[in-house]
């Protein structure tokens, strides 16, 4: 199913240890363009590590992460944002001393650097997905509510112009209507033609926007499948809950 | 035991070294000895404490400059007159001085991050180095001469021969004192300064304390080579106390390897004599005059802290062969504990606990209650706010609003410190262990508070039968969890999940009547977690209350007397598990959705 | 002490405040983006002051051959680094700043006569030289320790101070130097005389102050960095680069540094260890600003400059102590104020 399209992102046979500890065991992933791929999990499963390995914030012990089809070898941060990949962390690390159109603004850092001066153009694009930034861009980062600060860093992360984007928890903390606004977004994104890789913990959001997902579990990929597959399986509700059977 | 025929050796050696020796090696040995003797005390506070001085020259100035000026002095005020021709009495009131000093400038800067102390001390030896060489009655920046030589059982120690015996001995003392002072209850304290601040404060341990402590010490045997060096020179003047001679200090802790006491000693001795040879030789290189070996002592340890951040020392070990010794902790008396509550009795109660950061609320209106002989579970999903929730009734972090009361007594503005020592002990989600240290040494930090015995008699090793005592509890708490046959190894080595075990362990040492523990399952194979799980049963039938944060909902349910739920910092659900479990909201907030 | 010799005294502590406000600035700079104390700014001071006075000595400066020999180190290292990891690109741009730019600076100082040329031209020669230092600096000394403790960086910075302050004496001697002043004008406001080298060292301190205020607020690079002390890995993410962003601010140190250095040198004798005082001064300043407020930090070098100052009248001997002082204060403050039980690195 997945090989019909090429994919823009392959994670192949990849490992991380932290010392001796291994926290991710030959995890093979593939994202095409346009396409939304979710990684759901319990808590502890790996998947921030797995996200901080792919965009090298981390070094990778094993396996190979392929662009394009490009293999980018041990490529750290820098360079994976040379190559469109762009990650929204779970902690949202914005600059929160600065205000809504300057974090905007070094989210086409790299751009500008590589001679791109499309800021302007870029940003209101982005203010057309959020208009609530809009009527903040002049307030500073840390004076946002949660909705508006996982808005920004969403923002911020569109103004890189992104071939990958991926998301680690962007339904953590979350009120639902706020959950049900991001999705939204998320899923519209799809036209773009960007390809999405979505880090959740909210398993049946994420199933809903997805095309395909993995499921993780303890550093393992347990489960895989189509997204309306995996939705009604009873496995995925047991690995979250535990309400299968107990010893 | 090979370590031992080494040190017997190394002392032969010094023994003799003086009759071999000529003239000029025994007095570049006696510096070393000087030099060693501060570099000690900065090993203990840099390489071991994490803390940073510049003003170690200026202590071994205060104590130079104490016994030059008393026991020169000719006009005292007779009030003080009983002060003055006495070497002893210069000592005496050197010691007493820069405690004074050190205490001071620990008291300022030691509560502040850990940049403030280098700057704090570069400050205040520039100062005193100006006052020394501005003030009329210490000679200015010619200083003073004429000190009486020491007389020592009655031998007038006027040659370097004879002083070299006294240098080296006192070498010997210091790093003795600073060996045992390290291999102790307030040892393992201070190891835990160097990234373990918050873990070690809700072991009880006094963190604050155990920084001025250290200064003190680092600050006295500063000054102990100060009244050494003004006896051994007879004469004393500003330029060996400056700025720069700190730096040099600081240079020998680092070079020698900044974790290490012997490593000082490696330090004194190559800095020293690195300098000696470069003294001789860059001036004729360079044709021109001036300390240029400066050039070399910052390009040198620039290259040592790039290629070999732990310096020469642990180089040196690696060199001879180490046998695999048995270590084996000696049983001893069991430590008193403390009667546990009634089982039913209410030990911990959260009203209404507010928590925000910022604009965010992390905990809103919370309440919990936790009872002797119950396990209650706080589960909720990622980022509901849980850890938060049991930062604020350990006392890691405050609640902004609301009420936590632990036995009765309100515990809501206290420290974790303070919390600790009321019988309530914690683990860490983030495991906070101290890589390095064994699994033993580790679980032992949780047993601080059982142990009284200070500082003074750790340095003497006065504390013996304490320490195995603390030791063999820590012993069996490791045993307990299942960790016996990794007691020696170093506890960054174990698996993740563990790890998380070991802090069990390490809580339990406290002897506590309430548990806090924080996702403790997570990362544990099967068979471990229905380990943990039956050691947990067993805590309980013995009368302790359990507070468990945990995601594994297969382990709480099986475990759990009740639960609560959290999602968005409130509770959601309260109850027995299987109604928890069947509760609507609680499946919603689990599992999530966006209809 | 008549009203006289106060506003003498004010001028004098004002001039000497508004360099202390510069370096303060400069290190509080430093320190919130790359965590580094940088106590070797007080030798970029020396340097920019000592460089340009050999130029109007007609002497050959030796920071001439610091740059080059810092340059080949940093193009050996940086070259070995690109060969090894395949990235031929980047050749062309190691070799031209770190060899050619070097080359070209020692081939224009002996072909031209340094010493014939007007002020301006000495001064734009002398920070030519001088500023490189600082990116070359955080190249050999920093950058493989961009991720050690607070601690192991205040290290590295004592030792290169001491490298820096030994190479200055190897270069220099130590024999002192003063320039002349840039202008001989003086102006008389009631019964003050404002010298011309007062106006020129607040007019360029106010502009320096100026131009920066417009490179942090209105520029992306500007931003970058302040955007890499608010969060280091929000930063990364954005693809600012630590390298990137840790070169930039020591540029901005060395200049800063240097600049006011060249400020200084016909107020004061500079030797080549005077720097270090003066930047410690400035450190002062910075601790008032706790290490991260700019305004704190600059007001804090001003009254360091003014207590100075007077207190020379007073009590001429103890000026250090009592400069050196201050921060006892501060530091008390600071620990009354601050309640918060620090987790290091």
């Amino acid at each position: 199913m997945m090989d019909a399209i090429s994919p823009v992102l392959e994670v192949e046979d990849l490992c991380v240890s932290y010392g001796k500890v291994e926290a991710l065991h030959h995890a093979n992933i593939k994202v095409g363009a346009g396409q939304i791929v979710t990684v759901i999990g319990p808590n502890g499963a790996g998947k921030t590590t797995m996200l901080s390995a792919v965009m090298g914030l981390l070094p990778r012990s094993q396996g190979r992460i392929r662009f394009n089809g490009t293999d980018v070898g041990d490529a750290e941060v820098g360079v994976m944002v040379g190559y469109g990949v762009t990650l929204v962390p779970e902690s949202r690390a914005l600059f929160a001393e600065m205000s809504v159109e300057d974090n905007l603004l070094l989210g086409a850092f790299n751009r500008y650097r590589a001679g791109n001066r499309d800021q302007e153009q870029t940003k209101d694009e982005v203010f057309g997905i959020f208009p609530r930034l809009k009527e903040r861009r002049n307030q500073y980062a840390g004076t946002l509510s949660g909705g508006e600060r996982q808005m920004l860093a969403l923002a911020r992360a569109l103004m890189a112009k992104p071939k990958v984007l991926m998301l680690d928890e962007p339904s953590l903390g979350l009120a639902p209507l706020i959950v049900r606004e991001i999705f939204r977004v998320i899923s519209s994104l799809k036209d773009t033609g960007v390809g999405i890789l979505l880090v959740e913990q909210n398993a049946r959001a994420a199933l809903q926007v997805a095309d395909y997902a993995y499921v993780l579990e303890t550093g393992e990929i347990a489960l895989e499948g189509l997204s309306k597959r995996l939705i009604d399986d009873p496995k995925v509700v047991e690995s979250y809950l535990g309400l299968g059977g107990k010893q | 035991m090979q370590q031992r025929y080494l040190l017997v050796a190394f002392i032969a050696l010094l023994l003799i070294a003086p009759q071999l020796a000529s003239e000029f090696h025994v007095t570049l040995l006696n510096y070393i000895g000087l030099y060693s003797i501060v570099a000690v005390g900065l090993v203990l506070l840099t390489g071991v404490g994490g803390l940073m001085s510049f003003g170690q020259a200026a202590f071994v100035g205060l104590g130079g400059y104490a016994t030059a000026y008393l026991s020169t002095a000719t006009e005292l005020p007779g009030w003080a007159a009983f002060l003055g021709g006495s070497p002893w009495m210069g000592l005496l009131v050197g010691i007493l001085l820069t405690a004074g000093v050190a205490l001071l400038l620990g008291l300022l800067t030691l509560r502040l991050s850990g940049h403030y102390l280098p700057l704090g001390t570069i400050a205040w030896s520039i100062s005193l180095y100006f006052l020394f060489g501005n003030l009329e009655f210490l000679g200015g920046h010619t200083g003073i001469s004429g000190i009486p030589a020491l007389t020592l059982f009655g031998l007038q120690m006027k040659d370097g021969r004879n002083f070299f015996y006294l240098i080296w001995a006192v070498v010997m003392v210091v790093v003795w004192l600073t060996l045992n002072l390290l291999d102790s209850r307030e040892g393992r304290a201070i190891r835990a300064l160097k990234g373990g601040v918050v873990m070690a404060e809700a072991m009880g341990v006094d963190t604050a304390r155990s920084k001025v402590v250290i200064f003190l010490i680092a600050a006295l045997f500063g000054c102990i080579s100060g009244w050494l060096y003004a006896h051994l020179q007879r004469f004393v003047n500003p330029t060996p106390f400056s700025l720069y001679m700190s730096i040099e200090y600081l240079f020998m802790a680092v070079l020698g390897g900044a974790g290490h006491v012997w490593g000082a000693l490696v330090g004194a001795g190559v800095i020293t004599i690195l300098k000696q040879w470069l003294q001789d030789w860059l001036p004729k290189l360079f044709g021109a005059s001036g300390n240029f070996e400066m050039i070399v002592f910052g390009f040198l340890l620039v290259f040592v802290l790039q290629r070999a951040r732990d310096g020469i020392w642990p180089i040196l070990t690696r060199l001879i062969p180490q046998r695999a010794s048995i270590r084996t902790v000696v049983a001893a008396e069991p430590l008193p504990t403390k009667a546990l509550p009634d089982a039913g009795q209410v030990l911990l109660e959260a009203n209404n606990v507010v928590k925000r950061f910022g604009g965010l609320v992390a905990n809103n209106n919370m309440n919990l209650m936790v009872r002797a002989g119950e396990i209650m579970a706080l589960i909720g999903p990622n980022g509901a706010g849980k850890s938060t929730m049991f930062n604020c009734v350990s006392g890691v972090d405050r609640a902004t609003e609301g009420k936590v009361l632990f036995r009765g007594r309100e515990v809501t503005s206290l420290d974790s410190r303070e919390i600790a020592k009321l019988g309530m002990s914690r683990t860490f989600q983030h495991v906070r262990l101290l890589a390095t240290m064994s699994v033993l040494e580790n679980a032992a930090i949780g047993a601080h508070l059982r142990g009284s015995k200070a500082v003074l008699s750790s340095m003497l090793h006065l504390e013996r039968a304490e320490e195995k005592r603390l030791l063999a509890e820590a012993a069996r708490q490791v045993e307990r969890v299942g960790l016996k046959d990794s007691m020696f190894e170093a506890a960054g080595s174990l698996a993740l999940g563990q790890q998380r075990t070991l802090e069990i362990a390490r809580a339990l040492c406290a002897d506590p009547c309430l548990l806090l523990l924080d996702e403790p399952a997570a990362g544990l194979r099967y068979l471990e977690k229905q380990a943990l799980a039956e050691l947990l049963r067993k805590l309980r039938g013995e009368g302790m209350g359990i507070l468990l944060v945990e995601h594994d909902m297969d382990f709480v349910m099986g475990l759990a007397d009740r639960v609560v739920v959290m999602e968005f910092g409130e509770k959601i659900a309260e109850g027995l598990p299987e109604e928890v479990q069947r509760n609507p909201a609680v499946i919603e907030a689990y599992l999530g959705g966006v209809e | 002490m008549d009203l006289q010799i106060a506003l003498l005294l004010g001028q004098d502590g004002i001039t000497n405040g508004a360099i202390y406000a510069l370096l303060s600035l400069a290190l509080v700079l430093v320190f919130a983006v790359t965590r580094v104390i940088f106590i070797p700014q007080g030798e970029f001071v020396a340097f920019g002051a000592l460089t340009l006075a050999s130029f109007q000595a007609g002497k050959t400066p030796g920071t001439l051959w610091l740059l080059i020999g810092a340059g080949v180190a940093v193009a050996l290292i940086d070259l070995s680094v690109a060969l090894r990891a395949g990235h031929v690109r980047r050749i062309p741009r190691i070799v031209a700043w770190n060899l050619v730019y070097p080359a070209a600076a020692a081939a224009l100082i002996f072909l031209v006569k340094p010493n014939e040329m007007p002020l301006l031209a000495q001064i734009v020669l002398s920070l030519a030289l001088v500023v490189p230092l600082g990116p070359l600096t955080y190249r050999l000394a920093y950058q493989p320790l961009a991720e050690a403790s607070v601690l192991v960086l205040l290290i590295v910075s004592v030792a290169v101070h001491l490298a820096l302050v030994g190479l200055g004496l190897l270069f220099f001697g130590a024999e002192g130097s003063r320039t002349p002043a840039f202008s001989d004008g003086s102006i008389v406001i009631g019964s003050l005389t404002v010298t011309g080298q007062t106006l020129w060292v607040l007019g360029a301190s106010l502009m320096l102050i100026v131009v920066l205020a417009v490179f942090f607020e209105r520029t992306i690079y500007g931003k970058a960095l302040r955007a890499t002390a608010m969060n280091r890995t929000g930063a990364r993410l954005m693809g600012i680069s630590t390298v990137m962003a840790g070169k930039l601010s020591f540029l901005l140190a060395s200049l800063i540094g240097a600049f006011s250095g060249i400020l200084i040198a016909p107020i004061t004798t500079i030797y080549y260890d005077t720097g270090f005082l003066i930047g410690l001064k400035g450190f002062v300043g910075a601790i008032v600003g706790a290490l991260s407020s700019y305004p704190l930090a600059a007001a804090g070098a001003l009254l360091v400059g003014l207590l100075e100052s007077y207190s020379s009248f007073w009590a001429s001997a103890f000026k250090e102590v009592i400069v050196f002082t201050l921060i006892i204060p501060v530091l008390v403050w600071l620990s009354l104020t601050t309640r918060h039980v620090e987790e290091e690195e």
